[in-house]
């Protein structure tokens, strides 16, 4: 009888627990894949394309399928795979060298005597940041420009150069505190 | 180059002033204890603090760390004061080096060294000891015992037989297994009419070195290393629950007076719950670590296998103070209506 | 009149050393041989120049227009000419340079005219307009632009007005001196910010360590026969924390999250009162400030100093002792060393102290911190510091936001008390810029993929449009090659609709699209290059040939561009 009344009492617990499993399931059911927005989110989308995908979105997507590594982003970094390597669940991995190297921050800037206005550049920015017509100088946007480069083999007449931006007050930050104790300077105190 | 951030001006303190503070704050403690054992306690100390300055010397160096300014911090001295305190006096010398190495080089540097320890290392030597050595750990010398210096010596160090003196437990324990012994009906009253084992309102002798502590304590909170919180709700707990029992039943139980001046209850509410790198750091985790902390070793001590049960209850709420902290978050200034 | 005062948590008392400054009462600074006025020097938009090289400008003249609303302007604090408008050292922790305005003073001291302003006859917006082109900024050290404070909120009723005399840094005593001798025009320009205002209360809060200020302040209140409380509270630092002197005054807490407009109070520093009331009744833009000297110096003092003076040209008027090895800007709780000794006096430089290592010793290695919890108990915010340090030592930045990091005031007080000597103000800095720089990459890449999201479509979309386009011109053109067919046939037939021949229509389409993209090819092949210089010609010939022997391209002419894509170059 007590080996019944046992039976009964897991066979409830499992039929509320499961009910109620099967409910949340529906309830809190998430459309889409987050995963690959959340991969996409840590991408700097610069849609640069060196990662060998055409833009941020669809390497976040090949990522996901396992199709490409994470460490193939230049300007995400070494801090943006890491940041990979955690959501993911994976092993870290230094940035591959052949997809290119972190540089700091660049912008285009348009040499304007030299521009000829044939309008390449302005197809080949994938985030519409230069700005121009036919046969008229073009300008590049420098607070839209996510310094991808993929203006720069277009052009003619080579006239795009890339500047690195420089440190101002409204980027300036403060440095991690230096740790003042060091080793070596200990031992030479023992 | 390197940004010197404001402050530009520092208060006078530093890790080594608190740490000496608190053992300055023991001293009353040990001049009592040393008066009512002799020595051998001295020597004891004296064993626990180069085993711990040596041992935690060759830990930093292992590491890679820099030795002098933490073997100058004085966190190694007060783990082995701690250790000297709460073992058996004329324990073997190496039980009390066996303690402080465990404390210093498992319980606190393997772990990453100073403020990055999980448990008090001086509690978690003791644990191991206790479990480790039961008899050695439970044979503290009789009342009225006097031994010479030298005397004392031979028994540290093994040079004697250990005599039968040795193998009496403290009053705290003798009254646990009076009390559980099957067949001898004898009530608390009864053995505390015992002359030679109790004084006036606890252990005889014990009393005077468990109030000498209490005095540190109240020295500690004046020079605010220490904040009210811990040792007022460890004091709290143990009274509470001991209150409880007695009035439940008074000739099975002792006074909450006896239990708060026995066994290591004033050095455990003041010195050992209240280490900061291992308990809670929020004023209101503080309480609970405290109060914990006290009722546990109540249970612990009356209920329990060991003599006392101020280790195991520090033990187990150092388990706790992750959690008990991050359920006691103040409130930030400003935000406190919105705080649940 | 009793006023009841409330208390915050924390704080610190460390050694005020305010006696060796307030001996002597306020004296002007020489005119400098230069004069470096930085264009930005409030929170918000940097004002543009208004000048030249070469200009001659007036005493209070503007130089530097106000750029939207958080900003104010910059003025000339002499008379002389305009040397340079460059970027030079300015005093900032980072040591970067930004666009100053140097002028060189002809020694004439020359005005621009100055009328008095009749603002009770103005509207509130006139009179914050006028404020905000006369540079008043919070010179508690904020320098956060004044007329911006001035507006209330619109929903909620402004109660108090807070005034902050209670200079709760060490060393730094140019508040006390200012209300001692300007009493009566700081309480003038309390009745200004009281009429923008319209609070209910005016308290003046000030440190029981300046009883001589306490005095003078009642006295200058009676006088007025205004309705002002001067309230005497604890020395406690920070007490003249905005947030803490408004705690200690209406017993109100001011999160992080929020305006203190929004729970009816304001506050302002006494000598922004001084200056605003200078602007109103004597026409007087910000052009100086009493700055206070002392440390490491023989005669410390406090001086009134034009902005851009150069800071070796001022301090030795202090006589610093030879043993000094640097100047700290503001006091020794939050202020820093200046970058370089020649950076000008800005409007927020209430002090400059003589650094030397006997006054203010090397700080004594970091220790790992043993949670004592005494950053905690010093803490005016009620933050726990030691749980914020551990997360920004392990760049955490999601945990710090969660233990409110951006509710740290940077008082110092935790820095000040940690017996394992933790420089935690300075990790709470280095996390609140690094959550300020990635919030600002967050933003510029979402803008990025929202603006790719977008190119994309619209290529779609066109290439959608180009070949509806095209598909229905080849149809039309089926059609008519049918109906043609038809009529040379002399067939009685009625031409058949394109529809019933599908095939031929698609073929056609094809064809059509493939003679365009001809010609848009052709279009495309001399790139524009027909109307360049001859200079240029040949420079895009050399480039060319460059890329033909790097074999980065096919020689032109080019079959590169796809026919989709072509059309677009010509419309982009």
């Amino acid at each position: 009888m007590e080996l019944l009344i046992a039976i009964a009492v897991m066979a409830l617990g499992a039929v509320v627990l499961g009910a109620a499993l099967g409910y949340a399931s529906i309830k809190f059911k998430v459309e889409g894949d987050p995963i690959v927005e959340k991969v996409d989110a840590i991408l700097p989308q610069t849609q640069c394309g060196q990662c060998g995908f055409p833009g941020c979105k669809p390497y976040a997507e090949a990522i996901v399928k396992g199709e490409a590594e994470i460490n193939q982003c230049p300007p995400g970094g070494d801090e943006g795979v890491r940041k990979l390597a955690d959501l993911l669940g994976k092993e870290y991995k230094p940035l591959s060298a052949e997809h290119g190297e972190e540089k700091p921050k660049a912008v285009a800037v348009i040499r304007e005597e030299t521009c000829i206005g044939c309008t390449l550049c302005i197809q080949a920015c994938p985030v519409d940041a230069i700005v121009g017509a036919a046969k008229q100088m073009h300008t590049v946007v420098e607070s839209l420009c996510t310094g991808c480069e993929l203006c720069l083999k277009p052009c003619p007449v080579e006239c795009i150069d890339m500047v690195p931006v420089p440190e101002t007050l409204d980027t300036w930050k403060w440095k991690y505190p230096v740790i003042e104790i060091k080793p070596a300077e200990g031992r030479k105190a023992a | 180059m390197e940004i010197v951030t404001s402050p530009h001006v520092l208060k006078p303190v530093s890790i080594t002033r608190v740490m000496g503070q608190v053992c300055l704050a023991l001293l009353p403690g040990i001049a009592v204890y040393s008066w009512l054992i002799g020595p051998a306690l001295l020597l004891q100390l004296g064993i626990a603090s180069l085993t711990a300055l040596a041992a935690e010397a060759l830990l930093l160096k292992l590491r890679g760390k820099p030795v002098s300014p933490f073997l100058m911090d004085g966190s190694a001295l007060v783990t082995a004061w701690l250790i000297a305190l709460t073992f058996p006096p004329l324990s073997p010398w190496w039980l009390t080096a066996t303690g402080v190495l465990f404390a210093i080089v498992i319980a606190k540097q393997l772990y990453g060294g100073l403020g990055q320890n999980p448990f008090n290392p001086a509690m978690v030597a003791f644990a191991a000891c206790i479990v480790a050595f039961p008899a050695l750990m439970s044979q503290w010398p009789a009342q009225g015992l006097s031994l010479s210096f030298g005397q004392q010596l031979e028994v540290v160090f093994g040079l004697a037989p250990r005599i039968d003196a040795l193998t009496a437990a403290t009053p705290l324990d003798a009254m646990k297994t009076a009390l559980k012994m099957d067949g001898v009906h004898a009530s608390v009253q009864e053995l505390l009419a015992n002359q030679t084992l109790y004084g006036t309102f606890a252990g005889r002798g014990w009393e005077w070195v468990t109030s000498a502590y209490l005095l540190g304590g109240l020295f500690l909170l004046w020079r605010r290393v220490i904040t009210w919180h811990v040792p007022v709700a460890f004091v709290l707990g143990l009274l509470l629950i001991s209150g409880l029992c007695w009035s439940l039943d008074p000739a099975r139980y002792a006074d909450p007076l006896f239990h708060l001046f026995s066994g290591g209850a004033m050095l455990g509410a003041f010195f050992i719950a209240t280490d900061p790198v291992s308990g809670c750091t929020t004023p209101r985790g503080k309480l609970i670590f405290g109060f914990g902390a006290g009722a546990l070793a109540y249970l612990i001590r009356v209920f329990g296998a060991f003599p006392d049960g101020i280790a195991f209850a520090v033990l187990i709420m150092n388990l706790c103070a992750p959690l008990i902290d991050l359920f006691c978050q103040p409130a930030v200034f400003g935000k406190k209506k919105e705080a649940p | 009149m009793l006023q009841k005062l409330f208390k915050f948590k924390g704080g610190v008392k460390p050694a005020y050393n305010k006696h060796q400054s307030v001996g002597t009462p306020i004296a002007t600074a020489p005119l400098p041989s230069r004069l470096v006025i930085p264009l930005h020097q409030s929170i918000g938009g940097t004002p543009q120049p208004v000048v030249a090289v070469g200009d001659k400008v007036l005493k209070g003249q503007l130089i530097g227009a106000a750029d939207g609303w958080i900003s104010a302007a910059v003025h000339a604090s002499t008379s002389g000419t305009v040397t340079d408008i460059g970027p030079y050292l300015v005093p900032h922790p980072s040591g970067l340079s930004i666009d100053c305005v140097v002028i060189e003073p002809d020694g004439e001291e020359r005005w621009i005219e100055r009328q008095p302003l009749d603002y009770r006859a103005m509207a509130p917006e006139a009179v914050r307009t006028y404020l905000q082109q006369s540079g008043v900024v919070g010179l508690g050290g904020a320098v956060f632009p004044s007329h911006a404070k001035l507006t209330p909120s619109r929903d909620v009723p402004m109660e108090e007005l807070v005034i902050n005399g209670a200079e709760c840094e060490p060393w730094i005593t140019c508040d006390d001196l200012i209300m001692r001798e300007r009493a009566a025009e700081i309480v003038s320009g309390i009745g200004l910010f009281r009429d923008l205002l319209q609070p209910k209360r005016v308290l003046i809060g000030i440190e029981d360590n300046k009883p001589e200020a306490v005095a003078a302040m009642k006295a200058a209140v009676q006088t007025a026969g205004e309705p002002f409380e001067v309230l005497a509270v604890p020395t406690l630092y920070p007490a003249g924390g905005a947030k803490q002197l408004i705690r200690v005054l209406t017993g109100k807490e001011i999160p992080a999250a929020k305006r203190s407009t929004d729970l009816g109070v304001q506050c302002f520093n006494v000598a922004t009162a001084w200056t605003a009331w200078r602007a109103v009744a004597h026409g007087e833009p910000v052009i100086n400030r009493i700055v206070t000297l002392t440390g490491n110096a023989g005669k410390p003092r406090n001086w009134e100093v034009l902005i851009g003076t150069p800071m070796d040209q001022l301090l030795p008027l202090a006589e610093p002792a030879p043993d000094t090895d640097g100047v700290i800007m503001g006091g020794p709780m939050m202020g820093f060393l200046i970058p370089a000794p020649d950076v000008p006096v800005i409007k927020a430089t209430n002090c400059l102290i003589a650094h030397s290592p006997t006054l203010f010793p090397p700080k004594p290695p970091e220790m790992p911190c043993i949670r004592c919890g005494e950053c905690a108990r010093a803490c005016p915010q009620e933050l726990q510091p030691f749980e914020l340090y551990w997360w920004s030592r392990a760049r955490n930045f999601g945990k710090t936001q969660e233990y409110s990091l951006f509710d740290c005031i940077e008082c110092g007080c935790c820095s000040y008390v940690c017996p394992a000597h933790i420089p935690l103000v300075q990790y709470f800095r280095f996390s609140k810029s690094e959550i300020w720089a990635r919030e600002k990459d967050k933003k510029m890449a979402e803008g990025a993929k929202d603006r790719f999201e977008f190119k994309q479509y619209r290529e779609e979309r066109e290439k959608a449009e180009k070949a509806e386009k095209l598909a229905k011109a080849a149809a039309a053109q089926a059609a008519k090659k049918a109906a043609e067919a038809a009529a040379a046939a002399g067939s009685e037939a009625s031409p058949a609709p394109p529809a019933d021949d599908p095939e031929a229509a698609k073929k056609a389409a094809i064809a059509a699209a493939m003679a365009r993209a001809k010609a848009q090819r052709a279009a495309v092949q001399p790139r524009n290059t027909d109307s360049v210089s001859p200079d240029q010609a040949e420079e895009i010939a050399a480039i060319d040939a460059r890329r033909q022997q790097a074999g980065l391209e096919p020689p032109a002419p080019s079959p590169e561009p796809a026919p989709a894509a072509a059309p677009d170059g010509k419309e982009a």
